[in-house]
Order: structure tokens, then sequence, then C-alpha cells
């Protein structure tokens, strides 16, 4: 019986996907709990810190960079059809503070620094590195996963803020100075546009919820891997899938609630 | 039962037992791998426990580490009872155990310097004069002093396994587990770790339990032997008493036979017919 | 504990991420925009603000002078009751004027206030007594039909 049989299989993932959120759950709420010593013992976010977020600095201002240059040559010759050059500015800001900043640098912190996470805690615990820690009677949570979670969470919006501020650099670069749109339109019209609350700030706290989700899902993927080759770069593959669409979903979600009508 | 003596005529039953094994039963899957075992680790010897690949030792080995809990029977350490501990007593327990994983499972992304001094960083509240005093006379005693700021990844893997034996040793446990120190090393290395593990037991009075497949090694530094075979304990005793042994899996383990007991051949059809020989 | 190479880069890290936010929230953004000095709050009544949004800008002669703050329908007199800020050191005669404007034909729209010439000043939560809504673009074009086709009879 075909049916029969795809039927048992479809109920059987059903029920492992709904465990597996329930136990990632679980280990978010475990994460949170055992935070103290991230922040008693800072350096050792630091130090994660420094693996995540500033590792990440290269891809995330060059990245920025040229999605800001493109957007001045895109917006430019679309503007120019109805002859409004002068708010290139404020479409590049715009684009980039509330949509493209906070997605495209959480995209990219999640294929370099997310990936990295996950291989990493795959690997420890491959070769029974955590599990040399719970014997040595310390806690892993509290001395592995949750200093590399708040060094995302940390991390994420203040990559973001680059990404969008190398991004408005670009799209001036793109507008301003090579193709010759006056420099104080540019300004001022991007200034009488962007709202500091309305925009940079949903901007930051968009990158904030996008940082928790990476990092989670990274942390996640990682610890529950199987500890085998094929098992750490199955979960590596995963996290990058996971967290891609997570940063989708929630952009669209958090855009919905913060933008809507107004 | 009776009381074997090892070759310095210490009493293995009237000693002071610090690890006492009773009855354990454990099932995974429901997959009987241990079947009722007893054992009595007593206090300042080197036990090992040995048998084939897929015995259970490793079982029996996190089952003592708390790793696992027994479907019946108790493991028992410093007369408590593992499995029922709460979260807190099994970590302050643990905290006087030292556990050598196999292939060491040094901290990958912490020189060697940390790696012995997590466990002190962790756990005490030591000045960071002391800790380092502490970690160089650890590191001294397995003779890797001059190694304290390399990575994990610039070792050889002998070097790699006695640097994790002075990481067991850092806070001078009670109690010392070893997965399998034996796999993969060179000779040379092979005879380092050994005495190793024999010294810092005797400098240290702890006591050593070795869960190993290497027969010939742990012959050479151990006060007493377990053979276990699909779940339970098929022979005892000292290293004299096992190489003297004429039971059959204890003599087709210690002399390495390919076919006995334990047989070459997995459980298979006819092989004539397998191959269509036979109608 | 000593101080690593770590800890300089990712203090320069938040450095810099922390400098990027106040780019963005001064030079991209209109936080510098913000009056910083007190202000005091003006209401003004209108049949249509067309495209007004909370933060526009409130002008006289061209120069900003505040913002406004809230927009909401007036359910007594079915009118938009526009509350907006405006900068303590600018006080305006009772007889003011105040009028949604369009920034160009499709810029945004702002309220201009032309002063009347009345000595008594506006004081905090007062009304404006004159305004005059939005202009919208459908209406005028409707007009300019509607009065040439007039004519044209």
């Amino acid at each position: 019986m075909p049916i029969v049989k795809s039927l048992r299989v479809i109920g059987r993932r059903t029920v492992n996907s709904v465990w597996r959120l329930g136990y990632a759950s679980r280990f978010f709420m475990l994460t949170l709990f055992y935070s103290g010593a991230s922040f008693r013992r800072f350096h050792l976010t630091v130090k994660e810190m420094f693996s995540s977020g500033v590792m990440s600095l290269i891809i995330i201002l060059v990245a920025g960079m040229f999605v800001g240059m493109v957007l001045g040559l895109q917006g430019y010759e679309t503007l120019k059809r109805y002859g409004s050059e002068s708010a290139l500015g404020s479409l590049v800001a715009l684009s980039l503070v509330r949509e493209l900043g906070p997605v495209l640098a959480a995209l990219l912190f999640a294929s370099r620094a997310g990936s990295a996470m996950t291989a990493e805690i795959g690997l420890m615990k491959a070769t029974e590195q955590i599990a040399a820690m719970e014997m040595m009677a310390v806690n892993p949570i509290s001395r592995v996963i949750a200093p590399r979670f708040w060094a995302g969470v940390i991390s994420m919006p203040l990559l973001s803020a680059l990404f969008s501020a190398m991004g408005v650099f670009g799209g001036y670069v793109v507008g301003v100075v090579l193709i010759g749109v006056d420099e104080g339109s540019f300004w001022s019209q991007m200034q009488s546009a962007v709202d500091f609350q309305h925009d940079v700030m949903n901007g930051v706290i968009k990158s904030f919820v996008f940082g928790v989700a990476v990092t989670v899902i990274a942390l996640f993927e990682g610890f529950d891997a199987p500890p085998t080759a094929e098992g750490v770069s199955g979960a590596t593959t995963r996290t990058v899938v996971q967290s891609s669409l997570a940063i989708l979903i929630l952009d669209f979600i958090l855009t919905a609630f913060m933008f809507r009508g107004e | 039962m009776r009381a074997p003596e090892n070759q310095a005529g210490f009493n293995f039953v009237t000693s002071q037992a610090l690890v006492e094994i009773r009855d354990v039963n454990f099932t995974y899957d429901s997959r009987p791998v241990l079947k009722g075992i007893n054992m009595t680790l007593p206090k300042g010897r080197v036990i090992a426990i040995m048998g084939g690949s897929g015995c259970g030792k490793t079982t029996l080995f996190r089952l003592i580490g708390g790793a696992l809990k027994p479907n019946k029977g108790h493991v028992k350490i410093d007369g408590q009872v593992i499995h029922e501990l709460d979260p807190q007593g099994l970590y302050d327990i643990r905290r006087k155990m030292g556990v050598l994983f196999q292939f060491g499972a040094l901290f990958t992304d912490m020189s060697v310097y940390d790696n012995v001094a997590f466990q002190m960083r962790e756990h005490t509240d030591l000045p960071e004069e002391i800790i380092r005093d502490l970690v160089m006379m650890k590191l001294h005693a397995v003779g890797l002093r001059g190694t304290h700021d390399l990575m994990p990844a610039e070792l050889s893997g002998g070097m790699a396994r006695r640097v994790a034996l002075a990481r067991t040793v850092a806070l001078d446990p009670m109690l010392i587990l070893y997965d399998e120190p034996f796999a993969g090393l060179d000779p040379i290395s092979l005879t380092v770790v050994g005495n190793l593990i024999r010294r810092l037991n005797d400098a240290l009075g702890a006591t050593s339990v070795i869960v190993t497949h290497d027969v010939q090694e742990s012959l050479k530094i151990v006060d007493y032997i377990y053979f276990i075979a699909d779940g339970v304990i098929v022979a005892e005793g000292t290293p004299d008493e096992i190489r003297a042994s004429d039971k059959p899996f204890v003599h087709q383990f210690v002399h390495g036979e390919m076919d006995g007991p334990v047989p070459f051949h997995y459980p298979g059809g006819d092989y004539q017919q397998d191959l269509g020989v036979r109608a | 504990m000593e101080r690593t190479t770590v800890d300089l880069w990712v203090g320069a890290f938040v450095v810099a991420g922390i400098a990027a936010l106040v780019v963005l929230a001064l030079k991209v953004g209109n936080l510098s925009t913000y009056n910083v000095s007190e202000t005091y709050q003006l209401q003004a009544y209108f049949t249509n603000v067309g495209g007004l949004k909370p933060t526009a800008s409130v002008r006289s002669a061209g120069v900003l002078v505040g913002r406004v703050t809230e927009i909401k329908l007036d359910t007594e007199r079915y009118e938009a009751r526009v509350t907006m800020s405006v900068d303590k050191r600018y006080q305006f005669p009772r007889d003011t004027f105040a009028n949604i404007q369009t920034a160009g034909l499709l810029g945004e729209n702002y309220i201009g206030l032309m002063p009347g010439g009345d000595s008594a000043m506006l004081k905090n939560g007062e009304i404006f007594k004159q305004t005059q809504s939005a202009m919208v673009l459908e209406d005028l074009i409707s007009k300019f039909i509607y009065g040439t086709s007039e004519k044209s009879k």
C-alpha cells in the first residue's frame, strides 16, 4: 500500500519536526537561562564577537558598498524618467535603512558566521569536547553556547548599521561623484525622508531580531548535529537554508507590523 | 566470591571500594547492552575493562560518569548512587572525577595552557599566578611544559593525548576514567601514555578505570582486569591470571586469534546456497 | 586578565558600528533637524490634510520652525485636527494663516505659516483660526476642465 506508506512517512516527518522544534525552543530557553556567565565573564563573549562580528566585517563593508552603488545607478536610471533625480538620496537611504541593510547583512552573517558556528559546535560535539566539558562539571550551554549567542546578537545590529552606512556612501559615490546629482539635494532629500525613529530604529530592531534567529538556528543545528562528517556538513547546510528563510519570513512579519498603513 | 590477590599481595575485596557497580542492566533502543554487571573498583588501583568493539564497555563507562541511567541496578561512587543525584550533586561528584576521552577531546579553540587551566579557572578562584604554576607542574608531569603556548592542532597525536592527560588530572581527581587511551598511538607514545597513567594514579592516590581493547599494553600497567562480552562479564582477574587463563574467549582475545568463541563470520545463511552451488 | 589584540579588534568593531548608527541618525536621518530647544503646541483644523504626515515640517517664510506631531479626525466637526510643536523662539500673531502646501508639484506636504498683523501672540495649546486645506491635484484639474467647458458654452 504505497499511500499508507507515504502517509506514514509524512506523519513521522511531521512528528519529528514538531519534536525538534520543541527541543530547539528548550535549547533557546536554556541559553537565555544560563546567560549569566556571558556577561559576568564578558571576555568570553568578546572573544566570540571577534570570530563572528569582526571576521564578518570585510564582507559586510564590501557588500554594503556595492549594493549602495547599484542602488545609486538603478535608482538614478528610474528616477530620471520622472525628472526627480534629486530624490536619489532618499531612495538609496530608505531602501538601505529599512530593508536592504538589516536583511542583506543578516543573510551574509548567516552564511559567513552562522555556518562557521554550526560547524564549530558540531565538531566540538563530534570530537567529544562538549561531553568532556560536561564531565568536567562545566555546563556547555553556559560556557560555549551562550557567549556565542550574545556575541551574535550584539554584532548583528552593528554589522547592519555598518552595511547601511557603507551603502549610503556607495550611493553617494555613484550618484553625486560619478553621475553628478546635486550634492545638497541628495543629502537634504535623504534627511527629510528618513525618520530616525520610524526608519533607523526599526531597522535596528529588525537586525536584532535577525541576529537572535540566525544565532539560535546556527547554534542549535551545531548542538543537535549527528557527530559525524556528514552530520556536521548537513547541519551547516541546514543552518544557511533555514536562517535565510527565517530572515526573509521574519522580515515580512516585522515590516507588516512596523510600516502598515502609514 | 573469591578474593584474588594481585602481584603486591593486595586483597581486592576487603579493600575499601570507591566504585561499586551492582547488577546493572542497560537497554538501548530495546537492545540489551549490559546484562547484570557487578564490579568492585577499590581505591588506589588501576582497573581495565576490556572487550571487543561494541561489547558495551563504552556504555558502562558512561554509566559510571553519570551520563546515562541504568535500567536496573545502580552505580555507587564514594557511597553515592550516581543516577539518583540531582544535577548539582552530579556536578559536585564530577568535580572529583577526571575523564580522558578517546583522542583526548582537547578544546580546539584554546591553547595547551588554557586547556589545562580550564577547570582551575571554571571551578576555583585561584589567582592567575598560582594557576600558572599549577599548569606548568601538570604539563611538566607529562613532559610537555615546552608546548604550553601551542594550539592543540599543532600537537602530534601522542602529545595531544598527554596534554589531555594533564588536563584530566588538573584538579587532582579521586577517580580517573580513561576511554580508549591507547587508540591510534605509535608504540613509543603507547608506552609513554601507559606509564603516565600508572604513575599519575600512584602519585595522586587515585583510582583509575581504563576502558580499552589494547590487551598487551594494559596487562603491563593494571592491577585487575574485567572482560566483557555481549553485555556480561565473562572473565576477570589479575594480569597474571589473565595471561595464564585457558578460557577460550580470554585466550582468543589475549592472543588476538582470528577465529574462536568470537567467530570470524557474521551469522549468515548457508554459504554454498548463497553462491548458488547447491540447489 | 590582560588586554589582548582580540579586545582591540572587538573594541574597534563596536566603535565603528556605533559610529555608523550615529551617521545613520544624524547625516542620513532627520535626528539633527529635530529641535533640541523647547517647543510649544499649536493646533489647526483642516477640511482636508491631503498627504500631510506626522513629522512633516512646519515652515514660515521657508524657515523650519516646527514639526507636525499628530493628525486626528475630530468627530464633532468632521475635520482633521493637526497638532504641531513649534520652537519656543518663534512666536506667531493670533491671525496667522496655516496652509498646507506642497514642495514642488509632486513633493511632500508641509504646513506653511503666514503671519498676520495682530499684536497678541498664539499661546501653547491655542488654535489657528484661519487655515487653508491641501491643494488636491484632482480637484484642481476637474475645476479647470469644468471651468473651461462652462466658458465654451
